[in-house]
C-alpha cells in the first residue's frame, strides 16, 4: 500500500504541532519515523489513522484521497496503529483479546471458542511465535503482549502497520524475535512505519527514514546513504557535539560497599563498591536482576543475606525511608507508575520528596517551597508553564528532569538511576548526562543501570555486568567494549 | 482580537470558579430557593437547628474525606458511631465519671478505626472489604453488649452534677453570645466548625496533609520518596474512627440514650457528602471545603424537605437526583 501525506497542518488550541508536515510510505518497506519528543511523529500517525482530524493537507492512499474519521475506519482500510502503551485487556486470555469485538459465534451471541482458538493458533504459527492462546495476558511478558498486538493487527489483514517505540520494554531476545517478525511481514508485502529513539535499531532494521523537527518535515533518506550523525543533525538542527560529554573528576573514597547481597530467588551474592565521584554502570539483559538489586539496596525489596556499608559503616536498610536517611536516592525505571505523582504538579512532586526542606515543624512553608521549586525549574531547565504545570502534560524528558530534581535536592551521597534516559529524546538525554556528570563532580557516588550499551560505555567509570542474578564481572570502562559486556551479560567468560 | 482573548480568559475564569466552588453555588441556590418558598425555613433558629443536624454527618464526612483522599473508603463509620456510643453508655451505667467515659469511648473509636487501617496495610485487604468486615463486626459487638436493647436515661445515671452537665452540654448545649438578645449557638455545631478548620489546616498546611494526598495519588511513588504510606493509611482510618465516635457521643448526649442500631447507613451520607464536594473517589484529589459544602447540601435538603412536608420516600429520590446533578456537573469541568 502506498501512502502519501502532504502539507499536513494541525493545531491544538493555539499550539501548532504540525506545520506543513509530510510523509510517504512505499509498498513493503520498513520506514523509520524519527524526531525528538514533541516533534509530531505520533500526531502525524494519529492523523493518518483517524484518531485526530487534520486542519489542512492531503492524505493519498494508493493515489486516492482519504479521510478516515476513526481508527476503526483506517483499520478497515488495512492501516493499524500499535500504540506504545499497549491496548491490552490484561485479565483476559490471548484468544479473548484477539477476538474482542469480532468474536466468532454460533449464533444467538454464543461464542465459538474452539473456532477462535484454532484461528488464533493459526495466526501465531504464521508469525512463528509460541504463545499459548489460552494464557491470560497479565501472565505474559511485555514482549509477548506486543506479539499478541501484532497478531491482532494481522487478523484484520493489515497492509500498513505503525509501531510506536515497540522495543522500549523488550528484552534483547524479544527484540530479535520482533525484528524477525517485522522482516517476514515485509516479505509478505506489509509496509511498516517504525517510530523509535534507538538509532542502532533503526540502522539495523529500516529501509528509509523520515525526520521531523518541531512539527516540520525535514527530509527522507535511504538508510544506506546516511550516517547516525547526519540523522542527529537533522533531528536537532544543529551539531550536538559529543554524544557523551566528558567528565574530569577525581575519584574519591569508597562511599558504598555491598557485600553478598542475596534475594530468595532473584539474585545472589552480589558484591560491589562505588566511590565518591564515580559512575558505576550496571549492564545486563532485561530480567537479569539489575533493577531488583537496586530496589533491595534501597530497601524496597527484602533480602535474605548481605551487608551494606556506607562510608565504611554498616547500615541496616529495611525500607525506603531508612535508605533516604542513610543518604541514598533512587530514580526508578518506571517514572510513570513509580517515579512521579503524574496527576500532580511539578511543585507538588518536588515538594513531596523534600518535605523536610520545605516545612518548619511539620507546617508547610510557602516561601521555602516556592523558592526551592523555582530554583529546580531553572537549574534543570524543566520546560513547563510554571510550578503548577501537571506532570502528565510534560514530555518524557521533562518528566525525567522533575524526577532528577526532586531527588537531587534531597542531597544524596549515593544516587541510583535506573534507566534514566528511557523514552527521552536526544536533546534531553544530553542534559541528563550533564546532570550525572555534575553530580559526580560534586562527589556523589552514582550508580546507573541502563539497557543501552553505548550509554553505559560512554558514561561509566566502571561497568558491573549482571547475568541471571549474579555479577559476572566488573570491568573498567577504558578496557570495555560492547562485545565484552555482551559476553558477560549472556553468561560467557572473558578470555 | 485583544478583546476576544480577554473574553475567553474571563469565561475560562468563570468556568474555573464554577468548577472549584460548584458545590457552594448549588448550596446557595438551594438555600435561596427554599427560603423563598417557605417562611419557616428562613428563620434564624432553623439555621442553627440545621447546623446541629449537620453535625453527625459533618464529623463523619471529614474523616471520610481523609480516608478517601488516601485512596481508601471507610464503611465502618456507622458501626463505630454506635459501638463507641454503647461503650460510653455502658461505662456511665457502671458509674465511671462522665469525662472519663467520653475519653475512653473516643480512644476506643480511634482504635476501632485503626483496626481497619491495619487490615488494609498489614493484611493487604482492599479498603472496601476491610471496612465491610469491621462494619459488620462492630455492629455485631454493639448488639452483643446491649442484647439489642437501648440503654436509656444516661444523664440521670451520672452521679456528679458536673459530669451530668458536661455530658448534656456535648449534644444539647448552647454557647450563649449575649444573654439579652437570646442568640445562642449549639455546641455540636461549634465542635463541627472547629473540626472543619482543624482539618482544613492539616490537609493544606501540614506535611502530613501532603503525605495523605501523595499516598492517594500514587502510593508506590510516595513510598519511594520516603513517605511511610502504611502509617499514613492507618492514621487516616484512626481519624475516621475518632470523628465517628465523637459524632456518636454527641448523638447519645442529645437523645439521652444509646441504641445498638445507631448510625445505621451513615457511611452512605458521608460518602455522598464527600462526592458532592468533588473529591475523587480514587484518591489524591479533593478539598475539605468541598466536603463542607457537600455536608451542608445534604443537611439543607433533609431539613428543607422535612419542613415542606415531603414524605421520606420522595426525599430519598430528590436527594439522589441532587447528588447526580452535582456530580455530573463536576466531572464536566
Amino acid at each position: 500500500m502506498n501512502i502519501e501525506m502532504r502539507g499536513i497542518n494541525k493545531s491544538f488550541a493555539t499550539n501548532q504541532v504540525l506545520k506543513n508536515a509530510g510523509f510517504d510510505l512505499k509498498d513493503g518497506e520498513i520506514h523509520a519515523l524519527m524526531g525528538e519528543n514533541g516533534a509530531g511523529k505520533s500526531t502525524l500517525m494519529k492523523i493518518l489513522t483517524g484518531v485526530y482530524s487534520k486542519d489542512s493537507g492531503t492524505i493519498l492512499v494508493d493515489g486516492k484521497e482519504v479521510h478516515y474519521k476513526s481508527p476503526q475506519e483506517a483499520e478497515k482500510a488495512g492501516i493499524v496503529f500499535i500504540y506504545q502503551e499497549l491496548n491490552v485487556l490484561f485479565d483476559l486470555t490471548v484468544e479473548q483479546n484477539l477476538f474482542m469485538g469480532k468474536e466468532i459465534t454460533k449464533g444467538f451471541g454464543l461464542c465459538d471458542r474452539k473456532a477462535m482458538c484454532k484461528k488464533a493458533q493459526e495466526i501465531m504459527d504464521r508469525m512463528g511465535v509460541h504463545i499459548p492462546v489460552t494464557a491470560v495476558m497479565s501472565d505474559l511478558s511485555v514482549g509477548q503482549q506486543q506479539m499478541v498486538e501484532i497478531c491482532k493487527a494481522l487478523m484484520v489483514d493489515a497492509k500498513v502497520l505503525i509501531m510506536d517505540e515497540p522495543t522500549a520494554a523488550l528484552t534483547q531476545s524479544e527484540t530479535e524475535i520482533l525484528f524477525q517478525v517485522i522482516q517476514s511481514l515485509r516479505e509478505k508485502g506489509v509496509s511498516i512505519v517504525y517510530i523509535s529513539h534507538r538509532m542502532e535499531e533503526i540502522f539495523e532494521l529500516c529501509d528509509r527514514i523520515t525526520i521531523l523537527r518541531d512539527g516540520e518535515y525535514i527530509g527522507t533518506r535511504y538508510i544506506k546513504d546516511i550516517t547516525m550523525d547526519d540523522v542527529v543533525r537533522m533531528m536537532i538542527g544543529r551539531e550536538i557535539g559529543e554524544r557523551y560529554p566528558k567528565r574530569d573528576v577525581e575519584i574519591g573514597a569508597e562511599v558504598l560497599r555491598v557485600e553478598g547481597l542475596t534475594h530468595q530467588k532473584l539474585f545472589r551474592d552480589v558484591s560491589f563498591t562505588v566511590h565518591a565521584g564515580e559512575v558505576l554502570g550496571v549492564s545486563g539483559l532485561m530480567g537479569a536482576g539489575r533493577t531488583e538489586i537496586m530496589q533491595a539496596i534501597f530497601g524496597n525489596l527484602p533480602v535474605v543475606a548481605g551487608k551494606i556499608y556506607i562510608d565504611g559503616v554498616e547500615v541496616k536498610i529495611h525500607n525506603p525511608r531508612q535508605a533516604i536517611a542513610a543518604g541514598i536516592g533512587f530514580i526508578t525505571e518506571d517514572r510513570k507508575t513509580e517515579g512521579l505523582l503524574l496527576e500532580k504538579s511539578v511543585e507538588e512532586n518536588i515538594e513531596i520528596a523534600n518535605l523536610g526542606k520545605t516545612s518548619r515543624k511539620g507546617i508547610r512553608s510557602k516561601s521555602l517551597r516556592t523558592k526551592l521549586v523555582k530554583e529546580a525549574i531553572e537549574e534543570f531547565h524543566i520546560k513547563c508553564f510554571g510550578p503548577e504545570h501537571e506532570c502528565n502534560n510534560l514530555s518524557g524528558g521533562n518528566q525525567q528532569k522533575v524526577v532528577l530534581a526532586k531527588w537531587i535536592y534531597t542531597e544524596p551521597k549515593i544516587l541510583i538511576l535506573d534507566e534514566p534516559t528511557r523514552g527521552v529524546d536526544i536533546g534531553a538525554k544530553k542534559e541528563i548526562y550533564s546532570v550525572i556528570n555534575d553530580l559526580a563532580a560534586r562527589g556523589v557516588a552514582v550508580i546507573m543501570v541502563s539497557s543501552e550499551l553505548p550509554e553505559v560505555l560512554g558514561m561509566s567509570d566502571r561497568i558491573m555486568v549482571v547475568h541471571e542474578g549474579k555479577v559476572t564481572g566488573i570491568i573498567n570502562s577504558a578496557d570495555a567494549d560492547q562485545e565484552k559486556v555482551m559476553t558477560l551479560a549472556t553468561g560467557g567468560c572473558l578470555a | 482580537m485583544k478583546n476576544g482573548t480577554t473574553a475567553t480568559k474571563s469565561t475560562k475564569k468563570i468556568g474555573a470558579v464554577i468548577g472549584e466552588y460548584g458545590a457552594f453555588i448549588a448550596l446557595i441556590v438551594l438555600v435561596v430557593l427554599l427560603s423563598a418558598i417557605n417562611a419557616d425555613f428562613r428563620q434564624p433558629s432553623n439555621f442553627t437547628n440545621l447546623l446541629r443536624q449537620a453535625t453527625f454527618n459533618g464529623l463523619i464526612a471529614v474523616g471520610m474525606t481523609c480516608v478517601i483522599l488516601s485512596d481508601g473508603i471507610d464503611l465502618s463509620v456507622g458501626s463505630i458511631f454506635a459501638l463507641s456510643a454503647i461503650i460510653c453508655a455502658k461505662l456511665i451505667m457502671v458509674g465511671v465519671p462522665a469525662v472519663l467515659c467520653v475519653l475512653i469511648a473516643l480512644v476506643a473509636g480511634t482504635l476501632l478505626g485503626g483496626v481497619s487501617g491495619v487490615l488494609v496495610t498489614k493484611g493487604r485487604l482492599q479498603p472496601f472489604i476491610a471496612t465491610l468486615i469491621t462494619m459488620t463486626a462492630y455492629r455485631g459487638l454493639a448488639m452483643i453488649f446491649t442484647n439489642g436493647k437501648p440503654i436509656s436515661r444516661l444523664a440521670e445515671s451520672i452521679s456528679s452534677e458536673g459530669g451530668s452537665f458536661f455530658f448534656k452540654a456535648l449534644g444539647k448545649g448552647n454557647l450563649a453570645f449575649s444573654s439579652n438578645t437570646g442568640i445562642s449557638f449549639p455546641i455540636p455545631a461549634f465542635i463541627l466548625i472547629l473540626v472543619f478548620v482543624l482539618f482544613y489546616f492539616i490537609l493544606n498546611r501540614t506535611t502530613f496533609g501532603r503525605r495523605i494526598y501523595a499516598t492517594g495519588s500514587n502510593a508506590k511513588c510516595a513510598k519511594l520518596v520516603g513517605v511511610n504510606t502504611d502509617q499514613v493509611k492507618i492514621i487516616v482510618y484512626c481519624i475516621s474512627g475518632f470523628l465517628s465516635s465523637l459524632a456518636g457521643l454527641i448523638m447519645i448526649s442529645r437523645v439521652n440514650s444509646a441504641q445498638p442500631t445507631l448510625g445505621d447507613g451513615f457511611e452512605l451520607d458521608a460518602i455522598a457528602a464527600v462526592a458532592l464536594g468533588g473529591t475523587s473517589m480514587s484518591g489524591g484529589r479533593g478539598k475539605i471545603i468541598g466536603t463542607v459544602a457537600g455536608v451542608l447540601i445534604i443537611a439543607v435538603l433533609n431539613n428543607g424537605l422535612n419542613i415542606l412536608g415531603v414524605t421520606s420516600y420522595y426525599q430519598d429520590v430528590i436527594k439522589a437526583v441532587v447528588i447526580l446533578v452535582a456530580v455530573l456537573s463536576d466531572s464536566k469541568r
